[in-house]
């Protein structure tokens, strides 16, 4: 992930969160991992959600396959006071809305299509400048090629 | 894969730790959870049955520390071992990056072990990865009861070529925490040679 692109996603999360008058949005890839989020995440607890969101997707998915859907793009959970919008995104990136009373399903539906496609441009690009760096045989200066085993054993004092 | 966010700072590996049913995948998960940190580890999400067997994952995300300035964190997830949760277990492979194989060592649960192994090859090699390639640890459980099989017996069956192996007794704790170093490290030694 880079930097560059990691401001943008930021700020269509940003964006989407003040649209859709939502509590919290946020993005996590299909492996259950967080990448961004925004709105009142301090009282939630964000890496079990992203995992639980990426077990659900993953569920929703196998069900799909086994119905001869290729995917569910859109899944949506009514609560009492919160509900909770979930969205695949070019196949690959989870895109979660939760919102409650302040908000309307129509409307968050209509907005996360809209920053779908800007999300899905972004990281069609992060994969292409990847790619392109790849095959350039550019170097990132990782600071993994250094990691020493004193540095994984001091991890385990 | 590991994922790597530069502009956070962080690592996230994921870890799956596979074996039989009531092998004691999850009370390994428990054990680790009860021995650290507060502030070193978030909740233990535990989706079971009511009789308390797992339906679709354990989850148990860990930050251990850093390495050169990365937050490293390791994600643990269980599958559920019964055999038909074939579906389920699957899922949870997902974009693995190290896997534990917990074994009962009861002499009467050797077939069921055998079969989850290679339940496990399968359904590796259907996401595209290769056991023998990946970061991989094998724990010996249950050491403590009465009727184990002797650890040789074991190697010869559940492990061929010979990879770093641990007697454990998750119950209560011995092997526990030399699985899991055992799997992190190779996990990590593996993100170096790839970025």
């Amino acid at each position: 992930m880079y930097e560059e692109e990691f401001g943008k996603i930021d700020e269509e999360l940003q964006k989407l969160y003040l649209q859709t008058n939502a509590k919290v949005v946020f993005l996590v890839d299909k492996n259950g991992q967080l990448i961004a989020s925004a709105g009142e995440t301090h009282d939630i607890d964000t890496t079990s959600l992203a995992s639980l969101t990426a077990g659900n997707i993953a569920a929703t998915g196998g069900i799909a396959r086994l119905l001869g859907e290729k995917e569910f793009t859109i899944l949506f959970h009514e609560g009492e006071k919160d509900n909770i919008h979930i969205s695949l995104i070019g196949q690959r990136i989870i895109l979660v809305v939760i919102f409650d009373s302040r908000s309307s399903l129509g409307l968050v539906r209509l907005r996360v299509k809209k920053v779908s496609e800007a999300l899905t441009k972004i990281f069609t690009d992060i994969t292409a400048k990847s790619d392109r760096e790849k095959s350039e045989g550019k170097i990132d200066e990782s600071p993994f090629a250094e990691i020493s085993d004193e540095d994984i054993d001091n991890l385990f004092r | 894969m590991s994922f790597i966010n530069y502009s956070s700072r962080e690592i996230n590996c994921k870890i799956v730790y596979y074996g039989p049913g009531l092998c004691g995948k999850t009370t390994n998960l428990q054990y680790v959870y009860k021995k650290t940190n507060p502030d070193q580890k978030g909740k233990l999400i535990s989706l079971a049955t009511e009789t308390e067997r797992t339906l679709f994952f354990d989850f148990l995300p860990l930050a251990l520390g850093d390495i050169k300035g990365f937050k490293v964190r390791f994600h643990l997830y269980t599958v559920p071992g019964q055999v038909f949760y074939a579906a389920s277990r699957k899922l949870i492979l997902k974009g693995v990056d190290g896997v534990v194989f917990v074994a009962d060592s009861q002499i009467e649960r050797m077939e069921a072990n055998i079969e989850s192994l290679d339940d496990l090859r399968i359904n590796l090699a259907e996401q595209g990865y290769d056991l023998d390639k990946l970061p991989y640890t094998v724990q010996y459980n249950k050491r403590d009861l009465p009727n184990v099989a002797p650890v040789d017996n074991m190697n010869k069956l559940l492990n061929p070529r010979n990879i770093p192996f641990f007697e454990a007794v998750a119950v209560t704790g011995p092997g526990v925490f030399e699985t899991l170093k055992n799997v992190a490290k190779q996990v990590l030694v593996e993100l170096k040679k790839h970025y």
